[in-house]
């Protein structure tokens, strides 16, 4: 930069900013709020169009009946709703034992060559697209039982989310400072009993919310549902049997030529977002709370 | 503990060995011409996955030239220029984005993307653009723009949580010394942030690009679903991952399962890749810059 050089010396130390470096600063200062603008639109304009075309469709129907057959008007989705419950209650028997387990290993247990490979995999399996977890689940549920699932989805969504809650409770667990652990020690407390009983339950908020966090994740996940759970219908809480999800009937329904079918898509939509914002925003609450925090 | 974190090791282990046992049986009849042939013919059982290839390629590039300096210059904003009271409510909004269900974003996406593409802006491209051969035929609204276009609104908020995460490691002695140099704010965030964070940025890209290589429901509903390779972005397209939503539940034939799935595995070591290399850049620049910024 020239200008410094002559500055210092013997010009004035403070000299003017050209014109032209000014005008790029505020073009620059512009282009960043308007790429702020751009991104902002569709965010509203979904949320309007979800709200718009959802809360004029939801209606009492729509939330206790079963579909109606094809080209009759009304119905709704009632048993798609419970089903997806089901299907992420299995999830979440599967998935979160398993991915707290492991996170508990990769910040106890975890600080060697294991434990990188553990937490590598965790973020492998973390980008591995939802399809391709739903042909897995397919090969090792469906073509055992011989037909789609509500178990099959289970899986699915279990194995998605072991990765994400394995990850923040390690995280959280961390967290947790090394003098408490070290306090337990010093009372005699044997590791295992320490893990459980001081670090655990010291992080539990943490934990809860990365639960939570997965669990918005993999409720609206569609993809792995596809093949596994495969929809229905009708109603059906039995967890050998092809069962309807939320996401699945969103799908079908947008993509029929119906258009009482896509009002219901709208409503069916809006209701899974408030479900997983509700889910979310509720536990939020609860950790803050201290509900669940040291019990 | 050590045996939940196995298990996450043996859940990818399960995942590479179904992909790769179910996959045989097209690897034996097509070997390595099934990924260079373009014909997808079901009746005859002749499978070649180029066109699915060249889809997921293109609508991911689509969505990344669009999607990179939307997200750059949201972060760029939220992390330099705007007001504090700003920044939380705004990188809260742009990860809601995030939370949005695939599903839904395909929904939006058919109802109101695609109908404000073929009345309004694919026209108007036509007839600027037309001449590069990019943006000809017919403006039908489905195909490979509007699945690019959703893609990027898609993958916005994971690369701009990534690079401001990777901006807001650069040192702050780094910004003061090149506003005391005499920089303006813009030269500042040129010489003295993005430069430095080039890395981290380039990671969080990558990232954005494994998301975009195997999403499907949104791509699915709104790319046309047609396996052809055309030059304009105005015609119809396949991916890898919309392929399987929609054939591999109807798949008859053994061969016809087997090819879907290798298309899985084909998508599987090509997001997982993609996501490795994006993790290390990342980490190279989250871990290594501070050290060096001291030094």
């Amino acid at each position: 930069m020239p200008e410094l050089a002559r500055s210092v010396s013997g010009k004035p130390a403070v000299q003017a900013i050209s014109w032209r470096r000014r005008i790029t600063d505020r073009v620059m200062t512009g282009v960043a709020v308007l790429t702020v603008v751009i991104v902002l639109v569709p965010l509203f304009a979904i949320f309007g169009y979800l709200l718009y075309r959802g809360l004029g469709s939801i209606d009492w129907a729509f939330l206790t009946q079963t579909p109606k057959p094809v080209g009759e008007v009304g119905g709704g989705m009632a048993n798609a709703i419970a089903g997806s419950a089901l299907i992420l209650g299995i999830a979440s028997i599967f998935g979160v034992p398993f991915g707290i387990g492991a996170g508990i290993y990769l910040a106890e247990f975890g600080r060697n060559r294991l434990g990188r490979v553990v937490r590598f995999t965790a973020d492998v399996l973390n980008g591995v697209p939802s399809i391709v977890i739903g042909i897995v689940a397919f090969e090792i549920v469906v073509i055992y039982q011989k037909h789609f699932s509500a178990l099959a989805g289970g899986v699915a969504l279990a194995i998605m989310m072991v990765p994400t809650i394995c990850r923040t409770t390690e995280e959280m667990l961390l967290l947790v400072p090394q003098a408490l652990r070290e306090a337990a020690y010093g009372l005699g407390i044997p590791r295992w009993r320490t893990t459980l009983s001081i670090t655990l339950r010291t992080a539990t908020s943490g934990i809860i919310t990365g639960v939570m966090l997965a669990f918005a994740r993999v409720a609206g996940e569609t993809a792995p549902l596809l093949f596994t759970a495969f929809g229905n219908t009708f109603w059906s809480l039995r967890y050998d049997q092809p069962t309807a999800a939320l996401p699945l009937q969103i799908y079908v329904y947008a993509n029929s030529p119906y258009e009482d079918w896509h009002r219901q898509a709208w409503a069916g939509s809006l209701v899974l977002i408030i479900l997983i914002v509700t889910a979310v925003a509720a536990v939020r609450y609860a950790v803050r709370r201290g509900s669940f925090g040291t019990a | 503990m050590t045996a939940c974190g196995l298990a996450v090791l043996g859940v990818l282990v399960l995942i590479v060995y179904e992909l790769v046992s179910g996959s045989g049986l097209s690897w034996h009849a097509f070997g390595f011409k099934f990924f260079a042939g373009s014909e997808w013919d079901p009746v005859n059982e002749h499978f070649g996955a180029l066109p699915f290839i060249y889809g997921t390629l293109v609508s991911s590039l689509v969505a990344l030239v669009i999607a990179v300096p939307l997200s750059v210059g949201v972060a760029v904003f939220t992390t330099e220029m705007c007001p504090r009271a700003l920044r939380a409510p705004l990188s809260f909004f742009v990860e809601l984005l995030a939370a949005i269900p695939s599903v839904i974003y395909g929904l939006w996406a058919m109802f109101v993307l695609v109908p404000l593409l073929s009345g309004h802006i694919q026209p108007f491209l036509a007839k600027t653009l037309g001449w590069t051969g990019l943006f000809e035929g017919p403006p039908y609204g489905i195909g490979m723009l509007a699945a690019g276009i959703i893609l990027a609104i898609m993958i916005v908020p994971i690369i701009s949580s990534i690079t401001r995460e990777v901006l807001s490691v650069v040192p702050q002695n780094q910004r003061e010394g090149v506003l005391a140099l005499g920089a303006t704010r813009w030269e500042m965030i040129r010489l003295g942030v993005l430069r430095n964070a080039r890395a981290g940025i380039v990671g969080g890209i990558i990232l954005g690009l494994g998301r975009a290589l195997g999403e499907t429901m949104a791509v699915t509903m709104v790319i046309g679903n047609s396996p052809q390779i055309s030059r304009s972005l105005f015609a119809p397209g396949y991916t890898l991952a919309s392929v399987l939503a929609n054939e591999f539940s109807e798949a008859t034939g053994d061969v016809y399962r087997s090819s879907l799935i290798e298309i899985g595995l084909a998508l599987f070591f090509v997001t997982i890749i993609v996501n490795a290399l994006a993790q290390l850049l990342v980490w190279t620049v989250t871990r290594g810059q501070p050290a060096r910024g001291n030094a």
